[in-house]
């Protein structure tokens, strides 16, 4: 079996989340436009996003979660696409290490995306035609100088917890870079303050998959009524492996025949992990907008902390009165220990009040969306402490 | 629950008190091998000092973070040149230094990032030591050194006459030598450094840079 034979874009019910998404929505004109690191700027801003928990009274408590490559604003209710609960369910609602109960949850998806914020499959007001490629490159700081726009739209001043691991973890960096007078505390976890050269490479894989797809179509495919479907695909399957990491892979799979009890001797998916990855990758094409893929990968690449800071990772730092938690994997080869370690180091040469965790684990990258109960205590009693010293009931 | 000790918890809870008595209020700390947070958090209430901790062991860590701490989890051995030079007031290791798979490289460390060091260790001079080893002919294993030799986390023993030369080696100031019995209280009458070595169970050292 191929990989999909389908032709439509990715499904009915994704596509209708990028104009009119089923969560809350927040949209600037031309009097608040986002302006972009490439130079131009965005005059219709369209941003998605989801809230969880109250507000308080002196809107002190509220914190955002910040989600990665292929996430979205649904962070801890069923994802109206998939079906499938919250992509962090099991650390944000009621209870929860980010506790609903006691925190106002923010989560918005990202400019670039797919999932109802402004990206290459929006319409572009100018033309109303999908943008593709005319949208300008999207950065990590782009993206969090829109989500500082809702936050500013919502009323809240000063964030007290930004949070979000890999992409999202970038995010909390930059947030915290950024606008440090407005972040009470950060917890960016499986992350890094720039993005190696093996991970652009890994993603400049994804992305020549993806163009070299003939549906491609120089990235209009939308308007031409087919979708790099293929292209998208693999390009999952290769990423997606590098989530993983090969101890769990082999518990998980081994050489396990799918479905035979022998192999084929072709080039069918004889082996169960041949399977998984090709199932993998014909999901993600049903909730993901190819184009989306594109930019969100590029916008990891582009971010280097520390050259925005003269070179020095620490300078992004100086002075900040912001508290910060980061978590690392001893199995995360994307993310790696020693990529988190810098950030700690960084901040610790800036002054800054930093509490650092490697996790045992053997689930790589993935980890951080997993049930890992160690992650959860530290950032559990994190954001407890941080909660009480910040005056939050 | 604690965090793993390598050491007699009464040792190490005395110890917390002597050293607190040594740092200034409202400093910088830097607590290697911080365990459960018991050094920080008091030096946080009595001290009013900005704290910072180096732990081993994830829960460890944990019961930091949990506790409002700020602690990085990492390894004394390897960690330490992560940290600028004199971003402490105070460094401090307490009961750990005879575990350091290099405790002389630590100790310079300890020197440039902190403008003052504290360490606590116990004294292998001290005369029952020396007793078990002259008259059973076997490694010591004393009720505060509870290991055998094969097993014992504590891998570079030294006793008070040795850490004095390798301070005097690394061109380390004593601004204080304070030798402790075994409940960890200070031996407060004045003798001669032989007598101390011979005599304090403990010791603790206030060092700077010369």
């Amino acid at each position: 079996m191929a990989i999909n034979e389908q032709t439509a874009v990715h499904t009915d019910a994704a596509r209708n989340e990028v104009e009119n998404p089923s969560s809350e929505v927040m949209r600037f004109g031309p009097d608040a436009p986002l302006m972009l690191d490439s130079g131009h700027r965005l005059d219709h801003l369209q941003i998605a996003y989801k809230t969880y928990g109250e507000l308080n009274a002196d809107k002190s408590n509220a914190v955002l979660v910040c989600h990665a490559l292929t996430g979205d604003q649904h962070v801890a209710s069923p994802n109206p696409v998939t079906g499938k609960p919250g992509w962090w369910s099991l650390m944000v609602g009621p209870g929860k290490p980010i506790d609903t109960d006691r925190f106002f949850v923010i989560c918005s998806n990202v400019v670039g995306g797919c999932m109802g914020t402004t990206g290459p499959a929006s319409l572009d007001p100018a033309t109303d035609k999908p943008y593709a490629l005319d949208l300008p490159v999207i950065t990590v700081p782009d993206m969090v100088r829109a989500q500082a726009m809702l936050i500013d739209r919502l009323g809240i001043d000063t964030l007290f917890a930004v949070a979000g691991g890999s992409l999202g973890g970038m995010q909390v960096l930059q947030w915290a870079a950024a606008y440090p007078e407005r972040v009470f505390a950060a917890v960016p976890v499986a992350t890094a303050a720039r993005h190696t050269s093996q991970n652009i490479a890994f993603h400049e894989v994804g992305r020549q998959a993806v163009m070299a797809d003939p549906d491609w179509r120089g990235g209009n495919y939308i308007e031409q009524g087919v979708a790099p479907r293929k292209g998208l695909a693999v390009a999952r399957m290769a990423a997606h492996v590098t989530y993983l990491s090969e101890v769990a892979l082999h518990r998980k799979f081994g050489r396990n025949l799918q479905d035979r009890q022998a192999l084929t001797f072709g080039f069918d998916a004889d082996f169960q992990i041949e399977s998984y990855l090709r199932h993998q990758g014909s999901t993600f094409v049903d909730r993901f907008d190819a184009n989306a893929y594109l930019y969100m990968t590029r916008a990891m690449d582009y971010f280097d902390l520390a050259f925005a800071h003269d070179g020095r990772l620490a300078n992004a730092f100086l002075g900040t009165a912001t508290r910060f938690c980061v978590v690392s994997f001893t199995s995360d080869w994307l993310f790696p220990t020693i990529e988190n370690k810098a950030i700690v180091r960084a901040l610790n040469a800036a002054g800054a009040s930093v509490s650092f965790v490697e996790i045992e684990s053997d689930r790589g990258h993935d980890a951080f969306l997993l049930d890992e109960p160690e992650m959860f205590s530290t950032i559990r009693g994190f954001l407890s402490s941080a909660g009480t010293a910040r005056g939050i009931a | 629950m604690n965090a793993p000790t390598i050491i007699a918890d009464g040792i190490r809870r005395f110890d917390l008190v002597n050293i607190a008595g040594m740092v200034e209020e409202g400093s910088r700390v830097l607590d290697i091998g911080c365990g459960d947070g018991d050094l920080l958090a008091l030096l946080q209430t009595t001290r009013g000092v900005d704290g910072r901790g180096i732990e081993l062991s994830q829960r460890g860590v944990n019961q930091c973070v949990a506790r409002g701490l700020s602690v990085v989890q990492g390894d004394a051995d390897t960690d330490l040149r992560d940290y600028p030079d004199d971003g402490f007031d105070y460094v401090i290791l307490s009961q750990a230094l005879q575990a350091m798979r290099h405790p002389r490289v630590v100790l310079e460390e300890m020197l440039r990032i902190g403008g003052r060091v504290i360490v606590s260790f116990p004294n292998f001079g001290h005369w029952k030591v020396r007793m078990l080893l002259a008259f059973t002919g076997r490694m010591p294993v004393t009720r505060d050194l509870p290991y055998t030799w094969y097993d014992t986390p504590n891998i570079h023993f030294c006793t008070i006459r040795d850490f004095m030369n390798l301070c005097d080696e690394m061109g380390a100031q004593v601004e204080r030598a304070t030798p402790l019995d075994r409940s960890g209280a200070m031996v407060r009458f004045s003798a001669p450094m032989w007598f101390w070595n011979m005599f304090g169970q403990q010791a603790l050292f206030l060092l700077s840079r010369r």
